[in-house]
C-alpha cells in the first residue's frame, strides 16, 4: 500500500512541455532516487508530488484523496526544497518554532529546540540564518523538512553543499526515518551518496521515465547504461 | 494525422468561424452605426436648450455603455475561469478587456466634445466620465499586469483577480461620486438625460444603445476568435 | 474560526518580528510621509488658497502613498529563500494566511498613521478641537478596504520583475472611493461639524471595507495555490 501515487502526471509551462506522464508511487520504508539532465522535470515532479504545483493532467493521491480535497493531508509531506524556505533575519530557532507552529505541533518551541538538535546545530541557534555558512543552512533546512515527522520525504539535492561528515549524517537520519516506514524520494546529480540505502532509481529524460526499476548492486554499471540514455 | 493533430486543427477551423462570426457582426453593427447617425440628423428632434451639439449625446451615452458592458463580462469571465479554469475564458476576458478599452477611448474623446459648447469646459467629474477614466486605469493595469506575467496559468489567474475586484469598484465609484455631486453642486447641472427625454429621442437613444451592444458583440467575437488562433499555435509549438 | 485567527496571528507575529531585526519598510514609510509633508508645505502660495482647504486631501494622499511602500513587503520577505513555499507546504489554510499578512499590513498602515497624523498637525498648524475620535474612527474606516485590496495585489505584484511600479498602478484607482470619503469626512471634522452628520460617507466606508476584505479574503487562496 504505497503512502502516496502519483498517476499519468503530466505539467506544461505556456508550450513548454515538462512532465510528459510520469507514474510514480512511495512505498514505505523504501527510498527512491531520482536521476536526470537539468530540466528534465525533476524538480516540478518533486513539487507536484509535494502540493505546490498543479498538474495539467493526473492524480496524486494519498490515504484517498488528493491534498487538494483534504489539506489536512499536506502534515504527511516533508519536502526539502533547492531553496532554504527560511527567514534570513530569523535565527534558526525562531524560523523552527514557526514551521512547528504551520504544523500545529504541541510546545513548538521544544520541538524546534529537539529539531536543531539532530541536526547538530544547537550551539548557532540563536544566530540569525543570514550568519550561517550554505552547509549549516542546508542543515536547518533539513531540519524543517522533517520536524513534524512526515511520512512522506521528498527531498530535491540535499546533499549539495553538504560535507562528508554532514552528508554521512544525513545519509543516517534518512536510514533512521527509513525503519519507520517512511517513503523517501530524492532527487539527486549525484547518487552515490545514497546509493547504499536506495532500494528503486528512475532516470527522468525529458519528462518521461527512460529507467524505472529497483536499484541494482553496481552503481558504475549503472551510471554507464545511464549516460547513454542521458545522451538523448 | 494524429488524433491530437485532428483535434487541434478542428480548434483552428472553429476559432477561424470565430472571427468571420465576429467580423460580420461588426459590420451589421457598423451599418447600424450609419442608420444611428441618419436616424440622429434627420429624425430626432433637437433639443432647444443645448442645440446641435447636444445630438453627440446619442454616440456619447452609448460608448460608456459598451465600456461598462465590457468591463463587466471581463470581470465575469475571470470570476468564471476562477471556477471551471476553463482557458477560453481567459481568451475571452482578455479580449473583452481590449475591447473595452476602445470603447472607453471612444467615450473619452466624444465627451469632451460635447462637453465643451454645452457645459463650457472640455471635462467635468461626473459619475459616468469619472467611471470611465478608472475603468481606463484599470484596464491598462490588467494589460501591464498580464505583459509582466510569462506562465499562461498563472496570467490567467491574476488577471481574473484584478478584473473581478474591478468590477466590484464600479458601484462604488459611482455612488461616492455621486455623493460628492449632491454635496457640492456643480454650477452647470448635467440632466439625467434618459427619463426626461421625448419619446422620439429616446426611441434614438435606445437604438443607439442596440446598435453600440451589436457592435461590442462583432468586436469582442472577432477578437475571441483572433484569441483562440493565438492560442492554438503556441500549444502547437509544444507537440 | 479561532484556529484562522490562531493561524493569522502567528504569521503575523512572524512578519513582525523580521521587520523589527531589519526595520527596512517602516522607516522608509515614515521617512517618506514626513517628506511629503514638507514638500506640500513648500509646494503651496502662502497668498493662495487656504491651507485648511488643502488640508485633508494632503493628509490622506500622504497617508495612503506612504502605505503602499510598506505593501510590497509583506511578500518580498516570502520570496527570498521560497519562504512562501514553507507555508504552502503546511496544512495551514490559505485565509490564515491572507489574515496574517492583512494583519501585519493593518500594523504598519496603523504606525504610518500613527506618525504621519501629529506631523500634520504640526506642519500645517491644524487645530483638531474635538476631532480627534472622529478623525481616527475615519482612519480606522478608510484604511480597513484598502489594506486587504493592497495585500491581494501585492502578492501578484511581486511576481512581476517591477513590483514597485505594478503595485501603484494596479490600487490606485481603488483608492478613489476611500480617499474621497475621507477627505470630505476629515474637512467637515475639521471644520467642527459633528462625526454623524457624515453618515452617508461613513456608510460608504463601511459597506466598501466589508465588501473589499471578504472578496480578497474569498480570492486569497486562488493567487497562491496554482
Amino acid at each position: 500500500m504505497p503512502l502516496l501515487a502519483a498517476t499519468g502526471i503530466e505539467r506544461s509551462f505556456g508550450s513548454a512541455r515538462v512532465l510528459r506522464g510520469v507514474d510514480i508511487a512511495v512505498e514505505p520504508g523504501t527510498l527512491q532516487l531520482i536521476l536526470g539532465p537539468n530540466g528534465a522535470g525533476k524538480t516540478t515532479l518533486l513539487r507536484i508530488l509535494a502540493g505546490l504545483t498543479r498538474p495539467s493532467a493526473g492524480r496524486v493521491v494519498l490515504d484517498g484523496s488528493s491534498l487538494r480535497e483534504s489539506p489536512a493531508l499536506r502534515g504527511r509531506i516533508g519536502f526539502l526544497s533547492h531553496q532554504s524556505l527560511l527567514y534570513d533575519d530569523l535565527t534558526p530557532l525562531e524560523n523552527l518554532e514557526f514551521a512547528a507552529r504551520l504544523y500545529e505541533i504541541a510546545a513548538p518551541r521544544e520541538a524546534a529546540r529537539k529539531a536543531i538538535e539532530s541536526v547538530g546545530l544547537t550551539d548557532r541557534m540563536n544566530d540569525p540564518v543570514r550568519r550561517l555558512s550554505r552547509g549549516m543552512v542546508q542543515r536547518v533546512a533539513i531540519a524543517r523538512a522533517l520536524i513534524h515527522e512526515p511520512s512522506v520525504l521528498l527531498l530535491d539535492e540535499p546533499f549539495t553543499g553538504l560535507d562528508p561528515r554532514a552528508a554521512a549524517r544525513l545519509v543516517e537520519l534518512l536510514s533512521a526515518r527509513l525503519a519507520t516506514h517512511c517513503g523517501v524520494v530524492l532527487v539527486t546529480h549525484s547518487p552515490a551518496d545514497a546509493w547504499s540505502i536506495a532500494s528503486r532509481v528512475g532516470l527522468l529524460v525529458r519528462g518521461k521515465w527512460v529507467i524505472d526499476e529497483a536499484r541494482p548492486a553496481d552503481l558504475q554499471a549503472f551510471m554507464s547504461r545511464a549516460s547513454g540514455a542521458f545522451g538523448d | 494525422m494524429t488524433e491530437h493533430q485532428q483535434s487541434r486543427a478542428m480548434d483552428r477551423i472553429k476559432a477561424a468561424a470565430t472571427v468571420r462570426r465576429g467580423l460580420i457582426t461588426t459590420a451589421i453593427g457598423l451599418v447600424g452605426l450609419a442608420a444611428t447617425i441618419v436616424l440622429v440628423q434627420l429624425y430626432t428632434p433637437t433639443e432647444a436648450r443645448q442645440g446641435l451639439a447636444q445630438k453627440i449625446f446619442y454616440l456619447h451615452a452609448p460608448t460608456a455603455w459598451s465600456t461598462l458592458l465590457a468591463f463587466s463580462l471581463c470581470g465575469l469571465a475571470g470570476g468564471l475561469y476562477l471556477w471551471l479554469r476553463d482557458p477560453r475564458l481567459d481568451v475571452f476576458a482578455e479580449s473583452s478587456a481590449e475591447v473595452g478599452l476602445v470603447f472607453a477611448a471612444m467615450m473619452l474623446s466624444t465627451g469632451p466634445l460635447w462637453g465643451k459648447p454645452i457645459w463650457g469646459t472640455f471635462w467635468q467629474w461626473e459619475p459616468r466620465l469619472t467611471l470611465t477614466l478608472l475603468e481606463v486605469f484599470l484596464f491598462i493595469g490588467y494589460r501591464a499586469l498580464r505583459g509582466a506575467i510569462v506562465d499562461p496559468s498563472e496570467r490567467a489567474r491574476y488577471s481574473a483577480i484584478v478584473g473581478l475586484l474591478g468590477l466590484a469598484l464600479v458601484p462604488f465609484v459611482h455612488l461616492s461620486v455621486y455623493l460628492f455631486r449632491t454635496i457640492h453642486p456643480q454650477p452647470i447641472v448635467l440632466k439625467p438625460s434618459a427619463p426626461s427625454l421625448p419619446w422620439e429621442m429616446l426611441r434614438t437613444l435606445f437604438f443607439s444603445l442596440a446598435v453600440f451592444t451589436v457592435l461590442y458583440l462583432g468586436f469582442v467575437t472577432a477578437r475571441y476568435g483572433l484569441g483562440l488562433l493565438r492560442q492554438s499555435r503556441s500549444t502547437e509549438h509544444a507537440d | 474560526m479561532i484556529d484562522l485567527l490562531r493561524h493569522g496571528l502567528a504569521i503575523a507575529a512572524k512578519d513582525l518580528r523580521v521587520e523589527l531585526r531589519s526595520r527596512t519598510a517602516l522607516v522608509t514609510a515614515i521617512a517618506f510621509a514626513a517628506l511629503v509633508l514638507v514638500i506640500f508645505n513648500f509646494a503651496r502660495d502662502p497668498a493662495g488658497a487656504r491651507t485648511i482647504d488643502l488640508a485633508p486631501s494632503i493628509l490622506w494622499v500622504t497617508i495612503t502613498f506612504a502605505s503602499m511602500l510598506t505593501f510590497n513587503r509583506a511578500f518580498a520577505l516570502e520570496k527570498e529563500n521560497a519562504a512562501l513555499d514553507g507555508i504552502l507546504l503546511s496544512p495551514m489554510p490559505r485565509g490564515a494566511l491572507f489574515l496574517g499578512k492583512y494583519l501585519a499590513n493593518l500594523a504598519f498602515v496603523a504606525t504610518v498613521t500613527a506618525i504621519t497624523l501629529p506631523l500634520f498637525v504640526l506642519f500645517f498648524n491644524v487645530s483638531l478641537g474635538g476631532a480627534l475620535p472622529g478623525l481616527l474612527a475615519v482612519a480606522v474606516l478608510a484604511i480597513a478596504g484598502f489594506v486587504a485590496v493592497g495585500t491581494v495585489f501585492s502578492a501578484m505584484a511581486v511576481r512581476t520583475r517591477f513590483a514597485e511600479l505594478m503595485l501603484p498602478v494596479l490600487l490606485l484607482p481603488f483608492l478613489v472611493p476611500p480617499i474621497m470619503a475621507a477627505v470630505q469626512v476629515t474637512s467637515r471634522l475639521l471644520a467642527g461639524r459633528p462625526l454623524l452628520e457624515q453618515a452617508a460617507w461613513l456608510k460608504i466606508l463601511g459597506v466598501y471595507d466589508v465588501v473589499f476584505l471578504t472578496l480578497s479574503a474569498m480570492i486569497f487562496p486562488a493567487l497562491v495555490d496554482e
